[in-house]
């Protein structure tokens, strides 16, 4: 007699609850949350952990992920972060932003709390628009692509450079680790996953700030099915926004 | 409880150092601020005062980051202040909008200088609407409290702690340059310290869901009835604070004067000299009544007060805000009045017992809609 043995090679991480996203199709935000989700879960801090959430399509994280949430007012979710762990630096503090939220609004948020050295780690979607107000130009807009607010393209003229956050933020000595990973296939999702464990890792070694910039998908405002809204990432934005370690002090 | 820190039983200070030392009796742990005259002697004694007692001293980069690192450190539980002045204080608007909203409790230290712009650092009460009308977007208020010496700087920001927690709002001390920079005696003697070990739990404080289901704090309320629901929870809490804390205040002078001065801060201090002293023709004609706060504003005790007179002269440094919540008091039973100065000056002990006098000669005019001055 044969037996026919299943083997579980995936299941939903516990921390993410069961309940339907509400991202559009092929959403960049879904990957991001179930990773975050894993991530936490395998590093074991989910019970000693706070997230600070944004306002954009990643407003409502708390709805997904189980772990104690903080809203926080547009582009603040470091300032917010930074009052949660200088309160109580046991605990694993995170902020969960997009490009107009962080490289924004936030800018001064984000850049103070990288140069004080916040134990913080600071999960950033750069889609490269503004999803929730109906996709206008963010900071990390790359030139002559088309917005809401740039109907013939972005220009250099008109509205500057695409930023760098990851590389902005480099030179700063309060940042401990810094990865760019772009989420196009399932190499890079895993890679994703483990560059958030080890900004955690470093997080609660009170190494410093710590940020992983995800390239992700807006089919949506992109205006193009998801298979092709990879295809963009991969042959229109890493060639502004190259993926890898852009900073590693463990190094 | 360590009682190392605890300051003598009577110091010499000014408002904003007595402010300092009010904050750490009412268990404040937290403190984050930016720069700004006249109230640096806050940020600078807060500096090394909240090492002594341990907590967590910040200088943020901006305003804006002040208030939301102070939204951070009270959803995690922690007894957390700010201090600034009336800029600075217009850049925390959306975040103390949020904190209202989300019910995070926190200390507010407004020394009001002169606005609207960068205007002066010279004294002023130009933002009592700001104050006292939410100030912030949406529907919300701030309990604000408005001391009138060092001493009642300190006592007051004390209690801002427990009004906060209890009411879980943002508390306002609503002070001026003057009284901010003033150095007088403050007496420390029989006040009590809180213990911040053993405080009243916050059971919605967010501390990582071990062995309890996750919670969050949010704002956004998007979901259909939500914010309805939540604003109509929101407004429920201040009928209750209402009821319970209809104002504070404090009044001197004759009973039988014919005018009751009303003024808060610095404005009172020169009103109650010139109750305790006044000029030829004004001898025993003047009465004072201090709103200790002025959200709640005692209303009814400061109709009662009016009653008892034949008008009131309202006295502000500002062109007249205050006095709008004198007439919504008096609701026409009495002619209210107003003298104030706009800008760079306390208004003087002289300027108000001429407008006493014209009052009183029947030469002015009381407050009117187009000019609060009534006389211009
Ligand atoms: C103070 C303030 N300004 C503007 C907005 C409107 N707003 C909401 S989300 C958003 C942009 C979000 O873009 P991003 O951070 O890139 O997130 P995405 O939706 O792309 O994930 C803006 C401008 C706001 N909520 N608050
Ligand atoms: S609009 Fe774009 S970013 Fe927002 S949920 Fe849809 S695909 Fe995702
Ligand atoms: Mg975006």
């Amino acid at each position: 007699m044969t037996q026919t043995t299943e083997k579980i090679i995936y299941r939903r991480p516990e921390v993410l609850q069961e309940r339907n996203f509400h991202f559009c199709p092929g959403c960049g935000h879904g990957i991001a949350h179930r990773i975050l989700a894993e991530a936490l879960e395998e590093s074991g801090m989910a019970e000693r952990a706070v997230g600070v959430s944004p306002v954009g399509c990643g407003v409502v994280t708390y709805f997904y992920i189980g772990i104690d949430w903080q809203e926080a007012p547009h582009g603040r979710a470091p300032a917010v972060a930074t009052g949660i762990k200088r309160s109580r630096p046991d605990l694993l503090v995170l902020t969960y932003q997009g490009d107009g939220d962080l490289a924004a609004i936030g800018t001064g948020e984000f850049v103070h709390c990288a140069n004080r050295g916040e134990n913080i780690t600071s999960i950033f979607i750069n889609n490269g628009l503004y999803a929730m107000t109906a996709g206008q130009m963010a900071p990390t807009t790359p030139i002559g692509r088309r917005t809401s607010t740039t109907p013939k393209g972005r220009t250099i003229a008109r509205d500057g450079y695409p930023l760098r956050v990851c590389e902005m933020l480099a030179p700063l000595d309060g940042t401990a680790y810094l990865e760019r990973i772009a989420l196009t296939d399932p190499k890079s999702v895993r890679q994703a996953k483990k560059g958030i464990l080890k900004a955690f890792q470093y997080q609660m070694e009170g190494r410093g700030y710590t940020l992983i910039e995800l390239l992700s998908p807006c089919p949506t405002h992109w205006r193009m099915k998801p298979v092709d809204a990879i295809k963009r990432i991969k042959e229109e934005v890493l060639p502004i926004f190259p993926t890898g370690v852009i900073k590693d002090v463990g190094k | 409880m360590n009682t190392d820190w605890l300051p003598p039983e009577k110091c010499l200070l000014t408002g904003n150092e007595a402010s300092v030392e009010g904050a750490l009796l009412g268990g404040c742990r937290f403190f984050v601020a930016y720069p700004i005259t006249p109230q640096n002697e806050v940020i600078g004694r807060m500096s090394w005062r909240m090492e002594e007692v341990g907590g967590v001293f910040i200088q943020a980069e901006s305003e804006v980051a002040s208030i939301n690192i102070m939204l951070g450190a009270s959803c995690a539980g922690v007894r957390v202040m700010t201090s600034s002045s009336s800029p600075g204080i217009s850049l925390m608007q959306e975040g103390i909008s949020y904190m209202a909203s989300m019910g995070m409790p926190c200390v507010i230290s407004n020394v009001q200088r002169g606005g609207p712009g960068l205007g002066d650092i010279g004294p002023s009460q130009g933002d009592y609407f700001q104050a006292t009308r939410g100030g912030g977007h949406g529907d919300y208020h701030c309990i604000v409290l408005s001391p009138y010496s060092g001493q009642e700087v300190m006592e007051l920001t004390k209690i801002a702690f427990d009004l906060a927690d209890q009411w879980r709002t943002p508390t306002i001390i609503l002070g001026d340059a003057q009284i901010g920079q003033m150095m007088e005696p403050v007496i420390f003697k029989g006040v009590q310290p809180v213990d911040v070990e053993n405080m009243p739990p916050k059971p919605w404080a967010l501390t990582g869901a071990k062995g309890r289901p996750f919670k969050f704090h949010r704002s956004y309320l998007g979901g259909k009835g939500e914010l309805e629901g939540h604003n109509e929870k929101l407004q429920a809490k201040y009928r209750d604070l209402l009821r319970s804390f209809p104002g504070w205040q404090e009044v001197t002078g004759p009973e039988d004067a014919d005018i009751l001065l009303v003024a808060y801060g610095s404005t009172a201090r020169v009103c109650k000299g010139l109750v305790e002293e006044p000029p030829e023709g004004l001898e025993g004609k003047l009465r004072l009544f201090r709103p200790k706060s002025v959200w709640p504003y005692p209303y009814a005790a400061l109709k009662e007060e009016a009653m008892k007179a034949k008008c009131v002269l309202t006295v502000e440094m500002c062109s007249g805000q205050m006095v709008q919540d004198v007439r919504l008091a008096l609701e026409g039973a009495r002619p209210v009045f107003f003298a104030g100065r706009v800008g760079q000056g306390v208004p003087t002990s002289d300027q108000i017992a001429r407008k006493a006098l014209d009052i009183l000669a029947g030469r002015a005019l009381p407050a009117g809609v187009i000019s609060f001055r009534g006389d211009e």
